[in-house]
């Protein structure tokens, strides 16, 4: 049945295509859709551009194990928006042409900038593009029971399909598309599953307080270290502003206004879709529950990280049908980002690096178009291989490093471009190495990388002995307990004193072996606190140095246009 | 009577306008951040608070949680109609002038 949705999918997807590779002849039609897409059709597919496979599958199961930290969750992935809309928005579109290197470069010496953009650009977008690939061969395989490696040639293929011949205006609409089932898919999942609980939210978790006590609705341990939290919400707020494949997506509008509305409908239906993503993983955790076993046992059978609840919740609810079509709608979720993401990078390989840096700007249009759809090949090709080569790996830390590396590198140097007339060409360089590799670095230092995966089998290690303590200490301590509620007063004593010894010998046990744990080198999961601040530093430091008597006199054009948008493509 | 560049971006409207867009932007900004890390902060600082039942089990947490969303969503909005009235406005006037 997945398989019938999906191939519908496909088809109508690629008449969508075959339509858009009619229209797509010149570079303006290639990258940006000739500028034609609206407000609310650009809105639609930023969304679709956002909500990827893992958000939605992810949170929905992140709500049905944890609870309320997946909530905690999930707000965090909002904020970027209004603050893209505020801060970035309305200049980006008035200033730029097809990459956010072009608003960088704008009045600074084209070169130097290019290649140091290209670099951020890149990076954040292979580190996406790695979580969305091998994330969608684990998601594919349990839900299509497809090898991995046939599941990444399929998705690259298609998605090729899509980004080569029919460029930006077929991944738009492969992207509004997906948008539009998403958003309705959830709803429907959400409506029939609130539907069970008279339509209130209230009995909703008043039954997940039932099963699995209060614990399930209040936080846990996500915001423990509250300099990492701080950091974390920096990451995500900023990194959005720096994101190649979003930022991309705000050419293909018109003008100015047409991008705040853009932003308006995006943030619009991406909150719409974080809030009643916990109602279906709370739904999930409920609803599940059969033959004396909770929801959560019965998700955790299926995939350990609760990936499957969404589906899991589909087919409890509606039938096999029903979950066909989300397991479809899931599958079209992860080719439509990874066709975006591959847009992005085509993009900043063609236009930033070829066309400004190799030809120093001229290129004939039949040139251009031919080197972006080579650098689409070419890029397709490096996703199906990492992709594969990333098979098995613990990528969990890759959106972080994408959303750091943005946050640091890319987001400085746009920003203070923007704003800051004394910016110069060695500033916005400074700005973008500096964010990106202390970005970079700092990840690999963190717990995250440097405990998860290089140290992974110290730390499973490490992990296994204290559960194995705990197995064998517990039933002592309960039994104890229990002899002590039931002897009499004079016995008790003895029995209380030794249980205070286990207690102690155990708590003392387990530091010890808490000791061996693995250590960071860099204390934070996330380090965008830092390395933004470095990258600030850097711009501003540079630009004080080395600066740039030309571009300070140009700053007057730039103005006019980031304001009153005269000029602009 | 047409302006040149130099004489519009050095014009008192067009100098009111970049500050009043900036000052607009950033408290919208930093209202988003009071809202987020706001409730992060609770999280980390206050969780006997977000534990307050205000239902059967509806807590204060949950409220809070979908009230970062909305209100964040609602900051937007905010701005939308900011700019479209106010914001404008003065760009087609300043504009008009330049032609």
């Amino acid at each position: 049945m997945a398989i019938l949705f999906f191939i519908i999918f496909i088809c109508f997807t690629l008449g969508i295509t075959y339509w858009a590779a009619k229209k797509t002849k010149t570079t303006s039609e290639f990258y940006a859709a000739g500028r034609s897409v609206t407000g609310f059709q650009n809105g639609l597919a930023l969304a679709g551009d956002y909500m990827s496979a893992a958000s939605f599958l992810g949170i929905a199961g992140m709500v049905a194990l944890n609870g309320y930290d997946g909530m905690i969750y999930a707000t965090g992935w909002l904020v970027g928006w209004p603050a893209l809309m505020f801060l970035i928005a309305e200049p980006l579109r008035n200033l730029g042409k097809f990459t956010f290197a072009d608003v960088v470069a704008f009045r600074l010496k084209q070169k130097p900038i290019r290649l140091a953009a290209a670099i951020g650009s890149i990076l954040t977008v292979l580190a996406y593009t790695i979580a969305q690939m091998v994330g969608s061969g684990n998601l594919i395989k349990l839900m299509f029971n497809i090898p991995y490696e046939t599941a990444e040639i399929i998705v690259g293929v298609v998605m090729l399909i899509y980004v080569l011949f029919g460029g930006m205006l077929a991944t738009t609409w492969v992207q509004i598309i997906k948008a539009v089932l998403l958003l309705s898919g959830v709803t429907i999942m959400a409506i029939i599953a609130i539907s069970k609980f008279g339509f209130n939210p209230g009995n909703l978790y008043a039954e997940v307080q039932k099963i699995y006590g209060t614990k399930m609705l209040e936080p846990g341990g996500l915001v423990t270290n509250p300099l990492d939290a701080f950091s974390l919400g920096l990451a995500l707020m900023l990194g959005l502003l720096g994101l190649p494949h979003i930022l991309m997506r705000f050419y293909t509008v018109p003008d100015a206004k047409e991008a705040r509305k853009s932003v308006i409908y995006a943030t619009s239906f991406i909150g719409y879709f974080y809030i009643i993503i916990p109602i279906v993983g709370f739904s999930a955790a409920v609803l599940l529950s059969k033959n004396g076993m909770t929801g959560q046992e019965i998700i955790k059978s299926i995939d350990k990280g609760g990936n499957m609840a969404a589906l899991q919740l589909a087919r409890e609810l509606a039938g096999e049908p029903f979950m066909g079509f989300i397991a479809a709608v899931a599958f079209a979720t992860i080719l439509a980002v990874v066709a975006g993401l591959t847009l992005a990078a085509a993009s900043t390989m063609a236009h930033d690096i070829y066309v400004n840096v190799i030809k120093h700007g001229h290129a004939d249009e039949t040139e251009q178009v031919k080197v972006a759809r080579t650098a689409t090949i070419i890029f397709g090709l490096i996703a199906i291989a990492l992709g594969i080569l990333f098979k098995g790996q613990n990528v969990a830390f890759m959106v972080g490093l994408a959303f750091a590396i943005a946050a640091s590198g890319n987001f400085p140097a746009l920003f203070l471009s923007i704003l800051w007339k004394k910016f110069s060409t060695a500033g916005a360089v400074a700005s973008i190495i500096v964010g990106a590799i202390t970005a970079t670095t700092l990840i690999i230092l963190s717990p995250t990388v440097w405990v998860d995966v290089f140290h992974a089998k110290e730390k499973a290690g490490v992990l296994k002995e204290v559960s194995d303590l705990e197995a064998k200490v517990k039933p002592q301590i309960e039994l104890l307990k229990n002899q002590i509620n039931s002897v009499s007063q004079e016995n008790k004593l003895s029995l209380e004193v030794q249980l205070k010894g286990i207690e102690n010998s155990y708590n003392q046990q387990k530091q010890e072996i808490m000791a061996k744990m693995p250590k960071a080198i860099f204390p934070l999961k996330n380090p965008a606190v830092f390395s933004m601040a470095f990258a600030f530093i850097a711009g501003w430091l540079f630009s004080i140095l080395v600066p740039d008597k030309e571009a300070q006199k140009r700053f007057e054009d730039e103005k006019l246009r980031t304001y009153l948008g005269i000029g602009a493509e | 009577m047409a302006k040149t560049t130099h004489e519009i971006v050095n014009s008192e409207k067009f100098k009111k306008l970049v500050t009043k867009r900036w000052t607009v932007s950033f408290f919208l900004t930093f209202l988003l951040f009071l809202f987020y890390y706001g409730y992060i902060g609770m999280i980390g600082y206050a969780r006997d608070v977000l534990k307050i039942k205000i239902g059967e089990a509806t807590n204060i947490g949950i409220i809070l949680g979908v009230g970062v969303i909305i209100g964040s969503w609602f900051l937007t909005v905010i701005y939308v109609f900011w700019a479209n009235s106010s914001y404008d406005r003065t760009v087609s006037e300043l504009k008009k002038e330049l032609k």
